[in-house]
């Protein structure tokens, strides 16, 4: 096994590399570090970089081999708790699954909101729809199965929890998470009129910030 | 004043693409763009539009379309027969269409999908620099409806048009070479042999997200779930049936079902003329 290094590069096809860390942690660092160098122009050619849950793919890479010879030399320092833009999220605690959620995590109802918008989270990676953001930064203690069955229709701004992700939906999809809120205007989490259309892009730090009142 | 195309009929399935949306994966925009790029590339170069001029796909059916000035465009692709007002057509040429005459690109005789290249190139709204049509997540022009107006860009030439050139014929066998990796160690050592001498057919349920395969399933080594992570355009995906899907231009960004092997791009333009039934071998290379 090659457990104890702390980066393995796999093949991704003859223009890709698929990096993979250890933790999210460090797959965040090693994240942080591609754009400082790319920001920097000491970065090879490289079209998209994606991080994942416990990787990064650099695809669209002209020599492949090459860089993953670098990449396994970087000094990668760990990434500052305040590194990254920062945004916050206004939420009304007012989901349908709030009551499961209050079970599986043995407190009341009311304390949901309270002790979810009490983290920073931090967008790890993006997927199943533009805009969509896995936000980790929720104990491992209040992590939470996904629905077995999806909900055919979520509607846009809600917001859920599944394993160890927040996220708020941008628009309407089917989804299996745990409805605990809703963003009463969720716009700006995907704006095509922006320079930067996605409000929530990896390693962005985010609050929630609870609304009162009713939906 | 730009001139126009209307559509009559709009087939099951007409896009708008060109080539793609690149540098957004990370926030999850698919690639999108024809799926038979060689194909797209060959019509815009027949009309010396520049090589990324927007066209349209259709998917199985065709499409007809009414320009409001007279215009030249080229049906490639998968053959079909091209009608104007009826009388027959040239395929995989220039062919010019009367202000008002209504061009048909017919039901495709064999392959999947037919392009349909016009002088100047389709002119909708770039959305994140493409006018490709994003089925999964929704980005650029809606697929195609009856009545939809489309407008055109200039017709003057960005190159001197080719006047004759060699369309593939689609594939009666699908050979896809494979390069394995990057989770080629979730599978067993029979797996990937399996992948590579078995016979797969492509399925029905294709799509643009992904080549669908019918076959002997692929079985795992490591069960459990894959941490999500970025997917390359030709990624061979396998689900829990153990039945590998390739994925296409409008497949998503990121996923958690193993990688076995990478598809080449360039072996893909054949893959996307690939009819339901298909044979399929995967090649190691």
């Amino acid at each position: 096994m090659t457990g104890n290094r702390p980066v393995q590069v796999r093949p991704a096809g003859r223009h890709a590399l698929l990096v993979e860390l250890p933790d999210a942690e460090r797959t965040g660092a090693f994240h942080a570090e591609l754009l400082r160098r790319r920001a920097a122009g000491t970065l090879p050619p490289v079209e998209e970089i994606v991080p994942g849950a416990r990787t990064v793919l650099l695809d669209g890479v002209p020599h492949p081999d090459d860089l993953a010879r670098r990449i396994t030399g970087w000094d990668m320092p760990a990434r500052a708790s305040d590194e990254g833009p920062a945004v916050e999220i206004p939420i009304r605690y007012d989901g349908p699954d709030l009551d499961r959620v209050a079970a599986l995590w043995q407190v009341g109802v009311d304390e949901v909101g309270a002790r979810h918008s009490s983290y920073t989270y931090r967008v790890a990676f993006c997927g199943f729809a533009p805009g969509f953001g896995y936000l980790t930064g929720l104990p491992e203690a209040l992590h939470v199965p996904r629905h077995d069955t999806p909900r055919t229709r979520v509607p846009a701004g809600a917001v859920g929890l599944a394993g160890p992700y927040s996220a708020v939906y941008p628009r309407v999809t089917p989804g299996g998470w745990q409805l605990i809120g809703t963003m009463p205007d969720p716009a700006p989490l995907w704006d095509l009129t922006r320079d930067e259309p996605a409000l929530l892009t990896p390693g962005t730090r985010v609050r929630f910030v609870a609304e009162s009142g009713t939906p | 004043m730009t001139a126009t195309l209307t559509v009559v009929r709009p087939g099951a399935l007409t896009t708008v693409q060109d080539c793609g949306r690149r540098g957004h994966a990370h926030l999850g925009v698919p690639r999108s763009g024809a799926l038979d790029a060689a194909a797209m590339a060959l019509a815009n170069r027949l009309l010396g539009n520049a090589p990324d001029a927007a066209v349209l796909e259709t998917t199985l059916t065709g499409c007809a379309l009414c320009p409001d000035r007279a215009v030249t465009v080229v049906v490639g692709g998968a053959p079909c027969p091209v009608t104007v007002d009826a009388s027959p057509a040239a395929w995989g040429v220039p062919v010019h269409v009367p202000a008002g005459a209504v061009l048909d690109a017919g039901g495709a005789t064999a392959g999947v999908r037919s392009y349909v290249a016009v002088a100047g190139g389709i002119a909708v709204e770039p959305v994140l620099g493409s006018r490709s049509t994003d089925l999964l997540s929704g980005l650029g022009p809606a697929q195609l409806r009856s009545g939809d107006v489309l407008p055109l860009g200039s017709a003057a030439p960005h190159s001197v048009p080719a006047d004759l050139a060699p369309w593939p014929a689609p594939p009666a066998a699908l050979t896809l070479p494979l390069r394995p990796g990057p989770r080629a160690d979730w599978f067993t050592p029979a797996a990937l042999r399996t992948l590579i001498s078995a016979t797969y057919r492509v399925s029905q349920h294709s799509n643009r997200i992904g080549l669908r395969t019918e076959g002997p399933p692929l079985e795992r080594v490591r069960t459990g779930e894959l941490p999500s992570e970025g997917m390359v355009l030709g990624a061979v995906q396998v689900p829990p049936d153990g039945r590998p899907v390739v994925f296409l231009h409008d497949h998503p960004t990121t996923g958690g079902y193993p990688v076995i092997g990478v598809v080449p791009e360039a072996a893909l333009a054949a893959a996307a003329q690939a009819a339901p039934g298909t044979p399929v071998r995967f090649t190691l290379r």
